[in-house]
């Protein structure tokens, strides 16, 4: 290759900078338009539309929107709902699914195989084709708390969680990254005296930075925006998760200041956890990248 | 400390043989090295050891009890890979206290067992960092090290030094020998390196399609190669050999002759030669000797390729029956491509085989 001159190099930066800066632009636009739209009242918001002052904080600013939002819907409920469901199921997914993918892995027993296939198959079947089949089991299934035995999982935490601890895509992403972990990391552990629970413990898991993080992504954006099952069982407000939430507050008026605010504070738990894990991600490559 | 002993081993894969019924004895404190090329069974045989593999038949006793059903930890063995496996999200010093981490051993326990490991390997000042922030050699030692804290019966080595570069091998190797020495233990090294395996060892088994070969002493295995393959896998560059036929017999010596070879008597290493038998005749380079006058020598043929090493000379030539073989000679020796030259050998350095049809092996 030729050397690049000076010139051609700070021009070539340049316009790999305003490429980028466009798609990001493009990127960030509908995320502007709702965060300023939401500090808007209703008559200004819609002119706005209009040119470019929709993506900027000019006019009649206030939190107007968010206080309304608050009080019209319970909106810190539909958040607190959703985070816990969400955050609950994905602790719960990623301990089930990768430890069922180390049996799968590194353990040998009979029907391994076609128990695996099994898994893999669920994954072409949309969830939509067996909503109603799970809506019949869930609304009888049995319960045991302090209350006592109780019929049917309808109107619960639970019914929103357990369904979808034990997942296909999870159980793949998980065996995926386990077979390229090198197999004398493991037997070197055996060697040393580990059980099996230890090395899924101390060696493997510690490893599995990346897939942790990816699993758990997917799981949380899945599971943060569930629709239809919610919908299906849960009609109480007391267990009523965000999105199940924005449907009733959009039904209830069209104010769409309120709507933008609404749409804001549900937006940030995703981002505060994706970014979150955007720098374990980082953090998890930087330390196991390296050839052992 | 512990003698091993391994008694008619056998590892197959489905109906896959890989180790076909294996003996060996090892005495406590003994290094021994397993030596085959690629896909003889030696890595296959030491992960049985290990525990790692499955044994299909035979028998494996560890320090007197037998081991076939036990798990790797209870065999009380330590092993180094080839890709020194050590975890890369820990210390060096909490990799080398692993398996004592696992034992729940006391804090002060660990401390002065790996402390004791890092000072013979000369890596205390290594404790705290992380492996990738080591060299390979560096990592291939924190291997060892693990395997120094644990106080095995016996050290299992797989190709330890097979990522490393020439000159660090050398320094390792070294380094392994003192090891040994120092520590007393018994050791198993599996290598396809020759080199290794001579200068390790105390005794070399040499394996082949899963397979024992022979067993014995590096030297005396050197000297007394029981077949063909042993005599070329042992040495460097290889024994060179010849497709002879006996021209006649006397008590303890045969005279064999080939296109190339002029009639000579050499000492019998082979049961009853017959005449007009054919055989392979083993030489290794180094005991090819040129000769000035081009009549003088046994064997006659043309230089093809020269390679100056420096300590010496590797002639590569042409027989006259078209064979090659390989001379290596004082480092001084200039030859032209083509040249006719005629070398000679002491006949009791040289070795009768029957198996000539393997003369490639």
């Amino acid at each position: 290759m030729a050397v690049a001159n000076p010139d051609d190099r700070g021009l070539r930066l340049f316009v790999r900078y305003l490429v980028l800066t466009l798609i990001a632009l493009i990127f960030i636009f509908p995320l502007v338009f709702m965060v300023m739209s939401s500090l808007k009242p209703d008559l200004q918001l819609l002119t706005d539309t209009n040119s470019l002052r929709a993506f900027l904080p000019v006019g009649d600013i206030s939190f107007e929107n968010y206080f309304a939002a608050f009080e019209r819907a319970p909106v810190g409920l539909f958040v607190f709902n959703s985070v816990f469901v969400t955050g609950l199921t994905v602790i719960l997914s990623l301990a089930v699914c990768s430890l069922a993918a180390f049996s799968f892995v590194f353990l040998n027993w009979k029907g391994r195989d076609l128990m695996l296939t099994v898994i893999l198959a669920t994954l072409i079947v949309p969830f939509e084709t067996i909503a109603i089949p799970l809506l019949l089991i869930a609304s009888k299934l049995p319960w045991l708390d302090f209350d006592g035995l109780t019929l049917g999982w309808l109107n619960t935490y639970r019914v929103q969680i357990i369904p979808f601890i034990a997942d296909g895509l999870t159980v793949f992403l998980f065996v995926q990254y386990f077979k390229d972990l090198p197999r004398e990391l493991i037997e070197a552990a055996r060697v040393e005296g580990a059980t099996w629970f230890q090395i899924f413990r101390r060696v493997v898991m510690p490893l599995s930075g990346p897939v942790i993080a990816t699993a758990a992504i997917l799981k949380f954006l899945a599971m943060y925006n569930q629709y239809l099952w919610p919908l299906m069982v849960v009609q109480e407000e007391t267990y009523r998760p965000v999105m199940v939430g924005l449907q009733y507050f959009f039904q209830l008026n069209r104010a769409w200041g309120e709507i933008m605010a609404y749409l804001s504070l549900i937006t940030l738990p995703v981002l505060a956890f994706y970014l979150y894990l955007q720098k374990a991600f980082i953090a998890s490559i930087a330390s196991t990248g390296v050839k052992g | 400390m512990a003698n091993l002993s391994i008694r008619k081993l056998k590892k197959s894969y489905g109906d896959t043989p890989v180790i076909k019924g294996v003996d060996i004895e090892i005495n406590d404190g003994e290094f021994v090295v397993f030596v085959g090329p690629s896909g003889c069974g030696k890595s296959t045989l030491l992960r049985m050891i290990a525990g790692l593999e499955d044994i299909t038949d035979g028998e494996l006793e560890i320090g007197g009890h037998v081991v076939n059903e036990l798990e790797p930890k209870d065999r009380k063995i330590a092993m180094v890979f080839q890709s020194y496996a050590i975890f890369p999200h820990m210390t060096v010093r909490e990799n080398m206290a692993f398996g004592l981490t696992i034992a729940k051993a006391s804090q002060e326990e660990k401390e002065s067992k790996v402390n004791e490991a890092a000072r013979i390997l000369k890596m205390e000042h290594l404790l705290d960092r992380r492996p990738s922030q080591l060299s390979g050699g560096q990592r291939q030692r924190v291997a060892i090290g693990r395997a120094i804290v644990r106080q095995p019966s016996v050290f299992l080595f797989d190709e330890p030094l097979s990522n490393l570069d020439a000159a660090l091998r050398m320094d390792m190797r070294m380094e392994i020998s003192k090891l040994h020495k120092q520590l007393d233990a018994t050791m198993i090294y599996v290598t396809h390196d020759q080199v290794e395996a001579m200068t390790l060892a105390d005794k070399i088994v040499v394996l082949k399609d899963g397979e024992v070969q022979q067993i014995g002493a590096p030297m005396d295995l050197y000297h007394n190669p029981v077949n063909k393959f042993v005599a070329g896998f042992l040495g460097s560059p290889s024994m060179n050999f010849i497709e002879v036929r006996v021209n006649a017999v006397r008590e303890g010596e045969v005279e064999v002759q080939s296109n190339s070879l002029d009639p000579i008597w050499i000492p019998s290493t082979i049961d009853a030669p017959t005449i007009g038998e054919q055989l392979s005749l083993g030489l290794r380079p180094q005991y090819l000797t040129l000769c000035t006058d081009t009549h003088e020598g046994k064997l006659h043929g043309k230089v093809v390729i020269t390679e100056r090493l420096g300590t010496e000379t590797v002639v590569d030539l042409s027989l006259k029956d078209e064979s090659r073989i390989i001379a290596s000679v004082a480092e001084d020796a200039i030859f032209a491509e083509d040249q006719e030259v005629s070398l000679t050998f002491d006949p009791t350095q040289a070795h009768l085989f029957r198996d000539v049809r393997k003369s490639n092996s």
